[in-house]
C-alpha cells in the first residue's frame, strides 16, 4: 500500500510541478492586468489631453466655440466648492452615525443600520441627483451649488459612517476602560480619547469618500447644473470638472475634446493624490488607527 | 481606622448572566498593603479586581450580590457615584493604554476632567506623578511628545503616573507586566514597593513568582472561590490548603 | 525586594557570628581565669540566643528562596548562608562543651600547664574571626589563609593529646581532668574545622568555586 502510494506520487510529480508553476503565472497575469488598465487609462489620457494642459487651463475661463485656448479654472474651483459643501453635509452626519453605531448602539440596531448603509452605497449616483433635485432644487426654484454639494454630501454619509464605525470599533477596549477608570464620563471618553485614537482611520475614510464623489457627474447634472463662467453665489448654478468634461466630450469640436481630455487628467490626478495621501497618512500614524 | 484605602468584601456573589463568576467571596485588604491575586485562567481573579472599581458595570448582563466596602462605604449602594469611586480606586491594565495625546496631557487629563485649569497646579502634579512613577528623568525633556513614542515599559509607568495623578487611595493592577520584558517588569515591581507606603495595591497576576516577590498577602482563587488568602511568606513556604500547594508547585490535576 | 532580604540575611548572620565568637572566647577565658559565671553565661544565656538566630535565619532563607527565586551569586549566597548558619550553630554547641568541661576543671585541682591550650584557643578564635571577616568583606585571600591555618590548630591539638597521654600514664586520679582537657582541645579543633568550612563557603559565594576536599584548601 505504502509502495503503491509512493510510486503514483512519483509518477505525477512532473505534472504537479507544471501545474503549480502555471497557476502562479496565471494569477500573476491577472494582477498585472490591474496595473495595465490603470497604466493604459493614464497613458491614453495623457496622449490625448496633454497638449491642452497648460497654465491657461488652470487660470482661464472656457473660450466660446471656435476660439482656441481657454481653460477650466471655474470648473476646478467649482469642484472644490462642491466638495467643501459635501464635506459639511457628509462628515458630521457620517462621523456622528459611525461613532454612535460603534460606541452606543446595541448590536441589532447597528447591524440594521450597517446593512442600510451598504444598500445606500450601492444606489446609483443618479438617484442621489434626483433626490437632491426633489428636496433641494425644486423648493429653491433653481439649480445651485448648494444642491450639488448636498447631493454629493448625502452620497458620502454611508461611506463615512461605515469607515468611521469600523475604525472607532478598532480602538482597543482597554483604552476606553483606562479612561473610564480615571473617573471620566463616557461621553468625554468618546470625544477626548476614542475618536482621536481613531482619527487617522477616520480621516482616511473621509478622503476616500471625497475621492469617490469628486468624479461624480450624474448627481450634478440636475443640481449644480454647470456654468461657463465664474460663479460666487452658492445659490446659483456652478461649474464642476466632471460636468465640464462631460459636456465638452459630447460636443462636436476637436478643441473641446482635447480640453475634455485635459479635464479628465486633472480629475484623475486629484483622485490619485487624495487616495495616495490617505494611504500615506494611515500608514504613518499611530498604532491604534493602523489597526495593529 | 485612620489610614484610608481599605477594602472589605462580604459574601460577594457575581454573575455574568447565568454564569456565576464569584462565589461567596469574603476578604479584607488592609490599607497600604500589596495584595496579589493568583489562580488559573477563568478563576475569577480579574472579575474580582474589577468589582473594586465597578468596572464590571460596563457589562450589561452582570449582577452583584453582597457588599464591597471601600473605606467602610458600600460601593454597590444605590447612591454611589461611580465616577468619584473610580477616582478613588485607580486602575492599570494589562496592555499599556496611553491616550493618543502628549505625555503631559496624558497625566493632566484626569485633572482637567474635573475642571482644574491652573497651569501651575497641572505642571506640579504632572511632575510629581511622573517622579513618583519613576519616569520623570526619562521624559522630562520631551513632555510634549506623543505618549505613543514611549517604550512598553515606559508606557506602563506612564499609566501608573496617570492613575496616581488623580490622587487615588487604591491602585488596581490587572496583570500590569504580562506584556513587558523582564527588565521593564523589574522596574514596575520595584515601583510597586515604593508606592506601597502611600497606596493600597491590588494586583492580579498570572506570574506566581511575581506575586511572591511583590505582595504582602496573596489570595488564591479557583472556580470563583477564594481557596486561600494569607501572608505571602507563609503562602509560598507553607500553604495551609492542599489545593494551593498543588497549584503553586505545578502539580495541578 | 531581593536586595533587602539579602542585606537582612547578611546582617543576621554577622550578628549571629559575633555572638558565637564571643561564646568561644568567653568559654576559654572563663577556664583560664577560673571564672565560672562567665562559663554559666555561655551555657545558660548565649546558647539559647544562637538557637533563636539559627531558627530565624533558616526561616528567612526559605522565604527568600520561595519569594525571590535567587539565581547565580544570590543563590550561592543564600544557600551558603544556610550552611554557615549550621556551622555557627555547631560552633556554639562546641563552646558549650568547652564551658562544661571548664566548669569541671575549675572545680578540681589544677593539672599541668594550660599554655598550649591557651595558644590553641587564641588561634582558633582568630581563625573563626577571619572566616567571618572574609565573609563580610568577600575577601578570598583571607579565606584561603584561614583554610591554610587549619593545620596549625590540628598540630597543636595533636601535641596536647600526646602530652596529656604522657601525664595520664600511671596516674589514675588525673584521668578525668586530662579527659576534660582533651575534650576541650577536641572541641577547639572542631571549631577550627568549621571556620575552615566558612572560609570555603566564602570562596564559593564569591567565585562559585568549590575548594572543599582538595587537600588543605590549595588551588585546584
Amino acid at each position: 500500500m505504502k509502495a503503491l502510494i509512493h510510486t503514483s506520487f512519483e509518477r505525477t510529480r512532473l505534472r504537479r510541478a507544471i501545474w503549480d508553476r502555471a497557476m502562479v503565472y496565471i494569477l500573476s497575469l491577472c494582477a498585472l492586468g490591474i496595473l495595465c488598465i490603470l497604466f493604459l487609462i493614464i497613458f491614453h489620457l495623457f496622449i490625448k489631453g496633454v497638449t491642452s494642459l497648460n497654465w491657461d487651463f488652470f487660470t482661464h475661463l472656457p473660450k466660446p466655440v471656435g476660439e482656441k485656448g481657454g481653460g477650466m479654472a471655474n470648473a476646478i474651483a467649482g469642484t472644490f466648492t462642491l466638495l467643501g459643501l459635501a464635506v459639511c453635509v457628509g462628515v458630521p452626519i457620517g462621523l456622528g452615525a459611525g461613532v454612535y453605531l460603534s460606541e452606543y448602539a446595541d448590536l441589532k440596531f447597528a447591524q440594521t443600520v450597517r446593512f442600510i448603509a451598504d444598500v445606500m452605497n450601492g444606489i446609483p449616483s443618479i438617484v442621489y441627483g434626483i433626490f437632491a433635485y426633489i428636496v433641494c432644487v425644486l423648493p429653491m426654484k433653481g439649480f445651485s451649488a448648494l444642491s450639488g454639494g448636498f447631493a454629493l454630501g448625502i452620497m458620502m454619509i454611508p461611506m463615512i459612517s461605515r469607515t468611521s464605525e469600523q475604525f472607532v470599533r478598532m480602538v482597543p477596549g482597554q483604552l476606553r476602560e483606562a479612561a473610564l477608570a480615571l473617573g471620566v464620563p463616557k461621553w468625554r471618553v468618546t470625544v477626548d480619547i476614542v475618536v482621536p485614537a481613531a482619527l487617522a482611520g477616520i480621516t482616511t475614510g473621509i478622503m476616500v469618500a471625497l475621492a469617490r464623489v469628486a468624479g461624480e457627474t450624474a448627481p450634478l447634472l440636475f443640481t449644480a447644473f454647470g456654468n461657463h463662467y465664474w460663479q460666487h453665489s452658492l445659490t446659483q448654478p456652478i461649474a464642476a470638472l466632471p460636468l465640464q468634461v462631460f459636456s465638452y466630450a459630447i460636443s462636436p469640436f476637436d478643441d473641446w475634446h482635447r480640453q475634455a481630455w485635459a479635464g479628465a487628467i486633472v480629475l484623475i490626478l486629484m483622485v490619485l493624490l487624495i487616495n495616495g495621501w490617505a494611504q500615506f497618512y494611515v500608514m504613518s500614524r499611530g498604532r491604534w488607527s493602523a489597526g495593529k | 481606622m485612620s489610614l484610608k484605602g481599605s477594602i472589605k468584601v462580604k459574601d460577594l456573589n457575581f454573575y455574568y448572566g447565568d454564569h456565576q463568576a464569584l462565589k461567596n467571596v469574603s476578604m479584607t485588604v488592609e490599607p497600604r498593603q500589596i495584595v496579589a491575586m493568583i489562580g488559573p485562567s477563568g478563576c475569577g481573579k480579574s472579575t474580582l479586581i474589577r468589582v473594586f472599581n465597578r468596572m464590571n458595570d460596563l457589562i450589561t448582563s452582570s449582577r452583584v450580590e453582597g457588599e464591597v466596602l471601600v473605606d467602610g462605604v458600600n460601593i454597590y449602594d444605590k447612591n454611589t457615584d461611580v465616577v468619584s469611586l473610580r477616582r478613588k480606586v485607580g486602575m492599570v491594565f494589562q496592555k499599556s493604554t496611553p491616550f493618543p495625546k502628549s505625555i503631559y496631557d496624558n497625566i493632566a487629563y484626569g485633572l482637567r476632567i474635573v475642571g482644574i485649569k491652573d497651569h501651575r497646579i497641572l505642571d506640579e502634579t504632572v511632575e510629581k506623578s511622573l517622579k513618583r512613577a519613576a519616569l520623570w528623568d526619562e521624559v522630562k525633556d520631551h513632555l510634549g511628545k506623543s505618549a505613543m513614542s514611549l517604550s512598553g515599559g515606559q508606557q506602563q509607568r506612564l499609566c501608573i503616573a496617570r492613575a496616581i495623578a488623580v490622587d487615588p487611595e487604591i491602585i488596581l493592577m490587572d496583570e500590569p507586566c504580562s506584556a513587558l520584558d523582564p527588565i521593564a517588569t523589574a522596574r514596575i515591581e520595584e515601583l510597586m514597593g515604593d508606592l506601597k507606603d502611600e497606596y493600597t495595591i491590588v494586583i492580579v497576576t498570572h506570574n506566581m513568582q511575581q506575586a511572591a516577590r511583590v505582595s504582602d498577602k496573596t489570595a488564591f482563587l479557583m472556580h470563583g472561590q477564594i481557596i486561600e488568602f494569607t501572608k505571602t511568606t507563609d503562602f509560598f513556604t507553607k500553604p495551609s490548603n492542599k489545593i494551593t500547594e498543588d497549584y503553586i508547585t505545578g502539580r495541578f490535576g | 525586594m531581593l536586595r533587602e532580604k539579602i542585606t537582612e540575611l547578611k546582617h543576621l548572620l554577622i550578628q549571629d557570628a559575633g555572638l558565637v565568637e564571643d561564646m568561644i572566647s568567653r568559654s576559654m577565658r572563663g577556664l583560664l581565669e577560673k571564672n565560672p559565671d562567665m562559663l554559666y553565661q555561655v551555657v545558660k544565656n548565649q546558647e539559647p540566643r544562637v538557637n533563636a538566630y539559627d531558627r530565624s535565619i533558616d526561616e528567612l532563607c526559605v522565604q527568600t528562596i520561595a519569594q525571590y527565586e535567587p539565581v547565580a551569586r544570590d543563590l550561592r549566597l543564600v544557600i551558603m548562608i544556610i550552611k554557615m548558619n549550621k556551622d555557627l550553630e555547631r560552633m556554639a554547641d562546641h563552646a558549650v562543651n568547652i564551658s562544661e568541661s571548664g566548669l569541671y576543671l575549675i572545680a578540681n585541682p589544677f593539672l599541668g600547664s594550660y599554655n598550649d591550650l591557651r595558644a590553641m584557643g587564641e588561634n582558633t578564635v582568630a581563625m573563626m574571626k577571619d572566616g567571618i571577616n572574609a565573609f563580610v568583606n568577600e575577601d578570598i585571600a583571607l579565606a584561603q589563609l584561614v583554610c591554610d591555618r587549619d593545620d596549625i590548630v590540628d598540630e597543636a591539638g595533636d601535641k596536647i593529646l600526646k602530652d596529656l597521654t604522657d601525664i595520664m600514664k600511671g596516674k589514675k586520679d588525673v584521668i578525668p581532668r586530662a579527659l576534660a582537657l582533651m575534650r576541650i582541645a577536641h572541641n577547639l579543633e572542631r571549631i577550627a574545622d568549621l571556620s575552615t568550612n566558612i572560609a570555603e563557603e566564602v570562596v564559593y559565594i564569591v567565585e562559585g568555586r568549590d575548594i572543599k576536599h582538595h587537600g588543605g584548601g590549595h588551588h585546584q
